[in-house]
């Protein structure tokens, strides 16, 4: 596969539609459905997201709930065009399989602005869609799951209703013209409803249409309403299921400690002390580290800690301060990207008339901190591996299992549970490997792994720390040049290494975002700078658009206030896309900005279009005995289409949150090869008495419709630090911001 | 050792130092109260001991004065308490991780202030973080949870 991803970044503009690159027949061939490998007696699979038997129906909604609502947003697409209410309908995330591919997750890959809606630019698309299918990852990330599933599952929903009904015609003897369908039953003319489990074995033998026609919007009575959540009722009674919670008969509890230079191997180790407990069954070898099998998980993680360790040391830096060093050295190399290069930079920046700014931003290493440290259950008997997991990769899952215990995928189950927390951590499988590991060495008894937090803490796959520096050029108050170079280590490299993908293209996350922004400027520039890997690295929530945000309308901000002209006047001149114009316009009205405020009051805006979506935001601070506190915030977005607002609201909120955790307070250090961190004593997060209270407006300007886990996160460490920049007139140009103000 | 938890006496035969958490977790079963952080800092493991809110993660086992309640025991699914319905009302949830946590400390404060404040309310919550960031709608929740209960209280 990384063959193909790699010919298909190799095409450059010239498109080729997906027909012609891959062969027609590769291309539209359909993978198996997975639901029809275990039918139960009586059950009939319609697509891979409707089971349906005498009983009642069954929906597939195949990503992973971490919060985002998709279970039932997704579950709305198929019911509201099967004709089901949800209530009436049971929902799973179902089986790991390639026919829940996520074409749309790479679609950024395709190397063309998220403006850009050419022919060509479309074609682009249409190519990494089809890799992406291809590749079979049923992966939820990058704000994909909903433009992903938009069409596809609604057809689903429609091609399954279509086969209920042409079943009922035949049974029933009616032309099908003459029958509808109402919340899950089959109206004849005379009025008689039947369910449609009554036909569900008749279904079962029609072609199933391959495009079916979709209702209009205008008839939607689940899509563009807030629903209440599936999930609601057991999250707020404790019988929701993380893979934390499961019980099986017999099981037993597993921590374990891998090297904390991270990559590192273990030398030796003496776990006398540890196994004398009686509570204590089992160490276990697994990579680069130790596992301890008990009989509870505090017996577990208290032997774990009397384990003498002797660890090997890694090859990256051993200090922070090495690492930035490694980072601004590439600066001097070649970039990696070259995205944008618009005039002639160069030019514009030695003209001795402009007035000129440089400046150089910073960020740090961040963790995810997931609410749940990572865990996982895992059997192995009996030639069967059976694995509970909280996975934003089930498929990546099946494939480690496969490599590890040479069992084929039809003997392997992921039973994919809630998930407390993802942000693009469980995107990841390196602790469901351990515990695959730990099952093999328990054959027949099933292991429930966890982790404590400090191992979650220090052995993440962080954001990178990035650099980014300026210069940028005035003309009678005009921004005539913007210089953006911006340095990390390639977080989608090795993401994708990690998942067995190894590409050599110039790394997207590194600029994501900043390089088609949709900003005029005469002399525009954004290059990319890719350091070494240091610390392992991967995608945290909005990934490089989290820190590019920050880099790029802290700029911005200090070029509008050098030119004397207001942020949001200056941002709305160089706005070349009108649903970007109209969140910014609508974030200014909700926020009344320029109105006067209290004294020691003072706004900051930010502006950013990632994932699709382009969001402002604006944070009004106030200073307060107790310190700086943020006491309203105001957010606009565009996601197209807004399935259900409540839950689009929601996920506005939460990005927000995120990204003022890492704006005010989030930083991971390394001394001595190790990271310094390792709870939420020293990593906290943003708590209640700290967050403002806050406005969202949701737009449909936009032409696709979006996701929206991601992008209510970039926007905000600007806007904070815009604001803090508003009152006391400090330009603070590294995060976190608690280095240099005092917080509530 | 003896335990009344959720107004049942249960027997457990472990080490008096195993916090309460891996007790009601791994020995009982009941799953509703999470592992966040071990060291008390996150608040995801709240329990009630007597009707005050403690973190079960750094309390042990025979530390345990009182009879517990856990969220397994403020509300069911076909029970909600007045709490939970205005959690189901206000959307609150979302990985959901922290949310028994978040309630049985709610709960905990509405049945010492009536009618909190939002500064009681943040000070109250202070200790229970979530990722997520539903502070907005928890604190929104809680108001509606007060007059829920006043209302009880009056019918």
């Amino acid at each position: 596969m990384g063959k193909i991803l790699r010919r298909t970044f190799l095409i450059g503009s010239t498109a080729i539609v997906g027909g012609a690159a891959f062969g027609y027949y590769q291309v539209t061939k359909k993978y198996p459905n997975p639901l029809e490998a275990n039918l139960a007696e009586g059950e009939t699979a319609l697509t891979p997201y409707v089971l349906i038997d005498k009983k009642g129906i069954t929906l597939i909604s195949p990503r992973a709930e971490m919060g985002q609502g998709v279970r039932t947003t997704l579950a709305a697409l198929v019911a509201e065009e099967l004709d089901v209410s949800l209530e009436s309908v049971n929902v799973i995330h179902g089986p790991a399989s390639k026919a829940y591919y996520n074409a749309a997750l790479l679609e950024e890959a395709a190397g063309k602005a998220v403006t850009d809606e050419s022919a060509g630019a479309e074609r682009m698309r249409g190519i990494v869609r089809v890799v992406g299918k291809m590749m079979g990852n049923q992966t939820t990330g990058g704000s994909s799951s909903t433009p992903d599933a938009y069409e596809r599952m609604r057809k689903a929903g429609a091609a399954a209703r279509y086969a209920l009904l042409k079943a009922a015609s035949k049974q029933l003897n009616q032309p099908i013209s003459q029958l509808t369908t109402e919340n899950g039953y089959i109206i004849s003319p005379d009025g008689t409803k039947i369910s449609y489990t009554e036909f569900s074995e008749g279904a079962a033998k029609i072609k199933l249409p391959a495009h079916p026609p979709l209702k209009p919007k205008s008839q939607w009575k689940l899509l563009g309403k807030s629903l209440d959540r599936l999930d609601m009722v057991e999250k707020v009674t404790g019988t929701a299921q993380y893979a934390m919670d499961v019980r099986l008969p017999g099981m037993l509890y597993a921590t374990v400690k891998t090297n904390p230079h991270l990559g590192a191997g273990l030398i030796d180790y003496d776990g006398s002390k540890a196994t004398a407990s009686s509570s204590v069954k089992q160490i276990v070898p697994i990579d680069n580290g130790l596992a301890v099998i008990a009989t509870n998980s505090w017996a577990a993680f208290k032997a774990i800690e009397e384990i003498d360790f002797n660890w090997e040391k890694a090859s990256y830096p051993e200090t922070t301060k090495d690492m930035v060093d490694g980072v601004a050295a590439v600066f001097d190399e070649k970039p990696d990207s070259t995205l944008r290069d618009d005039g002639d930079v160069e030019a514009a920046l030695s003209d001795n008339d402009n007035d000129q700014i440089e400046m150089e931003y910073s960020v740090p290493y961040l963790a995810h901190s997931t609410m749940e440290p990572m865990n996982a259950v895992a059997h192995f008997r009996e030639g069967k591996l059976d694995i509970w997991v909280g996975s934003q990769a089930p498929t990546r899952c099946v494939t480690i299992a496969e490599e590890l215990t040479g069992l084929n995928a039809k003997d392997i189950t992921i039973h994919n549970m809630w998930l407390g927390g993802g942000f693009g951590r469980r995107g990841e499988t390196d602790f469901v490997k351990q515990a695959i590991q730990i099952a093999m060495a328990t054959e027949g008894t099933p292991v429930k792994m966890i982790w404590t937090r400090e191992e979650d803490m220090r052995h993440d796959v962080y954001r990178p720390l990035t650099l980014a520096r300026f210069k940028g050029a005035l003309k009678n108050n005009k921004l005539t040049a913007y210089d953006m170079r911006v340095a990390s280590s390639p977080a989608a490299i090795d993401g994708l290494a990690r998942q067995g993908t190894k590409v050599n293209i110039p790394d997207p996350t590194i600029v994501q975002n900043a390089w088609d922004n949709p900003y005029s400027i005469e002399n525009y520039r954004v290059y990319g700078y890719r350091a070494p890997t240091m610390l392992p690295i991967g995608f945290w929530r909005s990934v490089g658009a989290s820190q590019n945000a920050f880099f790029q309308e802290s700029a911005i901000d200090e070029l509008a206030h050098k030119a004397g002209l207001d942020p949001i006047a200056f941002r709305l001149e160089l706005l070349n896309h009108n649903p970007s114009r109209k969140v910014l316009e609508t974030v200014r009205d909700m926020a009344d900005w320029g109105s006067p405020l209290p004294s020691g009051h003072s706004r900051g805006v930010a502006f950013y279009l990632s994932f699709g979506v382009p969001t402002a935001q604006i944070i009004e601070v106030a200073q307060t005995p107790q310190g700086l506190k943020m006491v309203n915030a105001y957010i606009a977005a565009d996601v197209g289409i807004a399935l259900d607002p409540r839950n689009v609201e929601a996920q506005l909120h939460s990005g927000m949150v995120y990204g003022l955790t890492a704006a005010i307070m989030g930083e991971i250090t390394v001394e001595d090869g190790q990271v310094i961190q390792s709870n939420f004593h020293d990593y906290d997060a943003l708590r209640m008495y700290q967050t403002p209270d806050i406005h969202v407006k949701i737009l449909e300007n936009g032409s696709k419709i979006r996701g929206i886990g991601e992008p209510g996160t970039p926007p905000a460490a600007p806007a904070l630090g815009n604001a803090i920049f508003a009152l006391t007139g400090k330009r603070l140009r590294s995060l976190p911001f608690h280095h240099n103000v005092d917080f509530v | 050792m003896k335990l009344t938890i959720n107004g049942q006496d249960h027997e457990v035969d472990v080490d008096p130092e195993t916090p309460l958490l891996w007790v009601l977790r791994d020995e009982i079963g009941l799953t509703g109260t999470k592992y966040g952080c071990g060291i008390a800092m996150c608040g995801a493991c709240t329990v009630h001991i007597n009707g005050e809110p403690r973190r079960s993660c750094s309390l042990p086992l025979k530390l345990v004065d009182g009879d517990i309640t856990t969220i397994e025991g403020v509300g069911s699914p076909e029970a909600l308490s007045a709490v939970q319905k205005a959690w189901v009302e206000h959307q609150v949830a979302q990985c959901g991780f922290c949310q028994s946590g978040q309630i049985m400390t709610a709960s905990a404060l509405l049945s010492q202030i009536d009618n909190p404040t939002d500064e009681e309310i943040d000070k109250a919550m202070s200790g229970n973080i979530c990722r997520c960031g539903t502070y907005v709608r928890i604190r929104a929740a809680i108001h509606d949870a007060a007059s829920r209960l006043k209302n009880e209280g009056a019918a």
